[in-house]
C-alpha cells in the first residue's frame, strides 16, 4: 500500500508525438483514481509508464517512497489487469496466479496459501485446475483480478479490464473491483474510456484529453462543474447542451439575438460565450417566462425519455420524466439560472 | 410436433451421380499412387534370380520373410559390415537430429527477431528470409569444401550441422509469435519473468502445434536427404537408409553379381514406414499447427 506521487511526467515518442504533456498529480494511500479520455488521449500511455512498460520521457515517478523511474515493471511493486485478460493460455487458473510469485521465489507453502486465499475471494475456488480457454468472460477477468491479488502489490493498474465483457457483466463486475479494491484498501488507477465506469467507480477522476490532464476532481464535482467544454460534453450521458451565446454583463444570456436567460452569478466576461446546460436540469414548463422549444425527436428509455429538437434554432437535448403524457410539437422549458454552465468562447474554459 | 418432424430433409437427400464420379476419381487416383508400392511389397517377396529374369511382380512369392531378414540383419555393403538396422539407427539419427536442431535454431531466431528491438531486425529476418532462395543443392560444393577442411566428413555433425539453419522454420515461427498477443507479453514482464524465463515458460508450451508441425515436416526432410550423406558420408558405419538402398543396386551396375532385388525392395518400404507412421501419429497436430494459432 503506498501513495504515488508523479512529477513533470511526460511521454515524447521518437517521432515527436507528444502523447502524454508534462503532469503533475499525487495519489493518496487507497485512493482509487479513474483516467478518463477518449481513445488517444494518452490515459493507456500514462498508465503504462506507471506500470513500466513504456519508458518514461522526462519526469520522476513515485510509488511508495521509492523513485521507480527505471525500475522493471516486476520491481515496482505493481499488478495490472489487461483488457483482454492477457492469461497464459497454457495454464492452469492455479497456476496462472501463482506464475509471479513463484518468478519472485515465494516458497510453494506461501503460494499455496495466496492462491487458495484470493480464489476464494473470487469464487474460483471451483476452477482452479481449468484452463482458461474454458472460462466464461467474467471468470477470466476474475482470474486476471486474482493474478493480482496475490501479489499483494503497492498500486493496482486496471487497464481499460472491463471493455470486453457484455454490458450486464460490466456492472457486475464494476462493482465487484469496487468492492474488492475497498475491502483490500490498494491504491488504483484506472484507465476507461466509459464515463460511466469513471463516475461510479472513481474517487477522484482526470479527465485527459490530447494529452492533457483537462480536470482532476471527485465524480461529482466534474459533473457540477465541468473544467471545460470537452469535459462537459464527454461526462454525463447524454452530454451537456452546448449552445453559443452572448453575454451582456448585466445578468442574461442572450442566445441567437432574442431568446434570454437569467444568470445567477454576473462574470466580467462580456461578450461571445458558449453556454452549457445539462439535459437532466431543465424541466418542462407552461409558465410565460419560460424557454420555447421546438421537439423533433423522442427516445423513450423507460424510466425517462430524451427529448431532441431546437431551442433558439440549435440542437437541444431534453431528459424528461417518463410520464406516457403526450407532447405537443411545441414545448415550453424552464431553465433554472444555476443550471447554466459558463464557458469561454474560444478556449472552451469555464468562466 | 408428431412425426412431421421425424421426416427431415436428411432423409429426403437424393442419390447424386457426380458424387460417384468424384469417389472414383479419387479412389483411382489412391489407388495409381498405391501401385508402385504395392509393387514393391510383393516384388520384395521373390528371390533375386526370378525379379532379375521376370523384372517386376505383380503378386506375392515365398521369400518375404527372407528377403526383409536378409535386408535388415545381413552384414552387407563393400566392408560387410554394415546391417539394415544400423542405417535405420543412422537415419533416425539424422531425422530427428536434423529436425530437432532446426527447430531449436529457428524459433531462437524468430525470437530475436520478433521480441527483441535491435537495429537491423528487419533487415536480419530479409537476409534470413533470402536464403530460401540457396538451398542446399546450390551451395554444395562450398558447404562440403568447409566441412571437409575443418575435419567433419564421416561423422554425425557433419551430417546434421549444416542442414540446419532454415529460414523455413524461421518465418513460421515468427509469424506465430507475432500473432501472440503483446499483452502475454506484458504481463510476463509484470510477473517477473526474464527474456530467458518467457521463452521457456511461455512461448515454448504455447508453440507446441507448431513446433509438432514443424517436426513433422523436418524429420521427413531430413529422412529424405540424399545427396547431402552421399557427399558427406564414405565411411558405410554411417549410410543412411535411403543412401543403403541405392548401394544395393549399385551392385548391378558394377555388373560383378546379381543385385538384390528383394532385399532393395524391402529396405525401401522399411523406409517409407517411419515418415508414414509420424504423418498418422501426428495428423491431427500438424493441421492444427499451420492452420490455427492455439490462443
Amino acid at each position: 500500500m503506498a501513495n504515488v506521487s508523479v512529477k513533470n511526467i511526460r511521454k515524447t515518442y521518437p517521432n515527436g508525438t507528444e502523447a502524454v504533456m508534462p503532469c503533475n498529480f499525487d495519489i493518496a494511500d487507497g485512493e482509487l483514481v479513474v483516467l478518463v479520455g477518449p481513445s488517444g488521449c494518452g490515459k493507456s500511455t500514462l498508465l503504462r509508464m506507471v506500470a513500466g512498460l513504456e519508458d518514461i520521457t522526462d519526469g520522476e515517478l513515485q510509488i511508495g517512497d521509492r523513485v521507480v523511474n527505471d525500475l522493471d515493471p516486476a520491481e515496482r511493486d505493481i499488478a495490472m489487469v489487461f483488457q483482454n485478460y492477457a492469461l497464459y493460455p497454457h495454464m492452469s487458473v492455479y497456476k496462472n496466479m501463482a506464475y509471479g510469485l513463484k518468478n519472485r521465489g515465494t516458497s510453494k507453502e506461501d503460494i499455496d496459501h495466496k492462491v487458495r486465499e484470493a480464489s476464494a475471494m473470487l469464487n474460483l475456488d471451483d476452477y482452479l485446475d481449468r484452463r482458461p480457454s474454458q472460462l466464461s468472460g467474467g471468470q477470466r477477468q476474475r482470474v486476471a483480478m486474482g493474478r493480482a491479488i496475490v501479489r499483494d502489490p503497492a498500486l493496482f493498474l486496471f487497464d481499460e479490464p472491463l471493455s470486453n465483457l457484455d454490458a450486464k457483466l460490466r456492472n457486475q463486475m464494476r462493482i465487484e473491483i469496487r468492492n474488492l479494491q475497498r475491502r483490500l484498501g490498494v491504491t488504483a488507477m484506472y484507465v476507461t474510456h466509459d464515463q460511466v465506469e469513471a463516475m461510479t467507480m472513481a474517487d477522484r477522476i482526470f479527465v485527459l484529453n490530447a494529452g492533457r490532464i483537462e480536470q482532476v476532481g471527485t465524480p461529482s464535482e466534474i459533473y457540477r462543474t465541468p473544467a471545460s467544454t470537452f469535459v462537459a460534453s464527454f461526462m454525463g450521458a447524454p452530454p451537456m447542451n452546448l449552445l453559443p451565446a452572448t453575454y451582456n454583463g448585466n445578468g442574461s444570456v442572450h442566445l441567437n439575438g432574442e431568446t434570454s436567460l437569467k444568470v445567477d452569478a454576473p462574470k466580467d466576461h462580456i461578450g461571445d460565450i458558449q453556454l452549457g446546460i445539462r439535459p437532466e436540469e431543465v424541466k418542462l414548463a407552461t409558465g410565460k417566462s419560460a424557454t420555447p422549444f421546438k421537439l423533433e425527436l423522442i427516445e423513450e428509455l423507460g424510466a425517462s425519455r430524451l427529448l431532441h429538437g431546437k431551442l433558439a434554432g440549435h440542437d437541444f437535448t431534453v431528459n424528461a420524466p417518463n410520464n406516457d403524457a403526450p407532447l405537443a410539437d411545441n414545448l415550453m422549458l424552464d431553465i433554472p439560472s444555476d443550471a447554466l454552465h459558463m464557458f469561454d468562447h474560444e478556449t472552451g474554459k469555464r468562466l | 410436433m408428431t412425426d412431421t418432424t421425424s421426416t427431415t430433409p436428411r432423409a429426403k437427400k437424393r442419390f447424386r451421380w457426380s458424387a460417384v464420379f468424384d469417389h472414383s476419381i479419387l479412389i483411382l487416383g489412391s489407388l495409381f499412387m498405391l501401385l508402385p508400392v504395392f509393387l514393391a511389397l510383393t516384388t520384395s517377396s521373390h528371390d533375386n534370380v526370378e525379379i532379375q529374369r521376370e523384372g517386376l511382380k505383380f503378386w506375392f512369392g515365398s521369400d518375404i520373410d527372407e528377403n526383409f531378414g536378409n535386408a535388415m540383419f545381413e552384414k552387407g555393403g563393400f566392408t560387410k559390415t554394415v546391417t539394415g538396422m544400423t542405417m535405420l539407427m543412422n537415419s533416425f539419427i539424422l531425422g530427428i537430429g536434423f529436425a530437432i536442431g532446426k527447430i531449436i535454431l529457428s524459433m531462437m531466431a524468430a525470437y530475436a527477431i520478433v521480441y527483441f528491438r535491435f537495429r537491423f531486425a528487419t533487415f536480419a529476418f530479409w537476409m534470413i528470409f533470402t536464403t530460401i532462395l540457396l538451398p542446399l543443392e546450390v551451395r554444395i560444393l562450398p558447404s562440403y569444401e568447409v566441412i571437409q577442411s575443418i575435419g567433419l566428413t564421416n561423422s554425425y555433425t557433419g551430417l546434421i550441422v549444416p542442414l540446419l539453419a532454415s529460414a523455413t522454420g524461421t518465418f513460421f515461427f515468427r509469424q506465430f509469435f507475432l500473432s501472440v498477443p503483446e499483452e502475454l507479453v506484458e504481463a510476463a514482464r509484470i510477473d517477473g519473468a526474464g527474456p530467458v524465463k518467457f521463452f521457456i515458460d511461455i512461448l515454448v508450451p504455447l508453440s507446441q502445434t507448431m513446433i509438432a508441425a514443424i517436426f513433422i515436416i523436418m524429420f521427413v526432410y531430413g529422412w529424405n536427404q540424399y545427396l547431402w550423406p552421399t557427399l558427406i558420408t564414405t565411411d558405410e558405419g554411417l549410410f543412411t537408409l535411403v543412401r543403403g538402398i541405392r548401394q544395393i543396386i549399385q551392385a548391378y551396375a558394377e555388373g560383378s553379381e546379381i543385385p538384390e532385388y528383394g532385399q532393395a525392395m524391402a529396405l525401401a518400404l522399411i523406409a517409407m514406414l517411419p515418415p508414414v507412421a509420424i504423418v498418422i501419429f501426428f495428423q491431427s497436430w500438424f493441421v492444427k499447427g499451420l492452420v490455427e494459432s492455439d490462443k
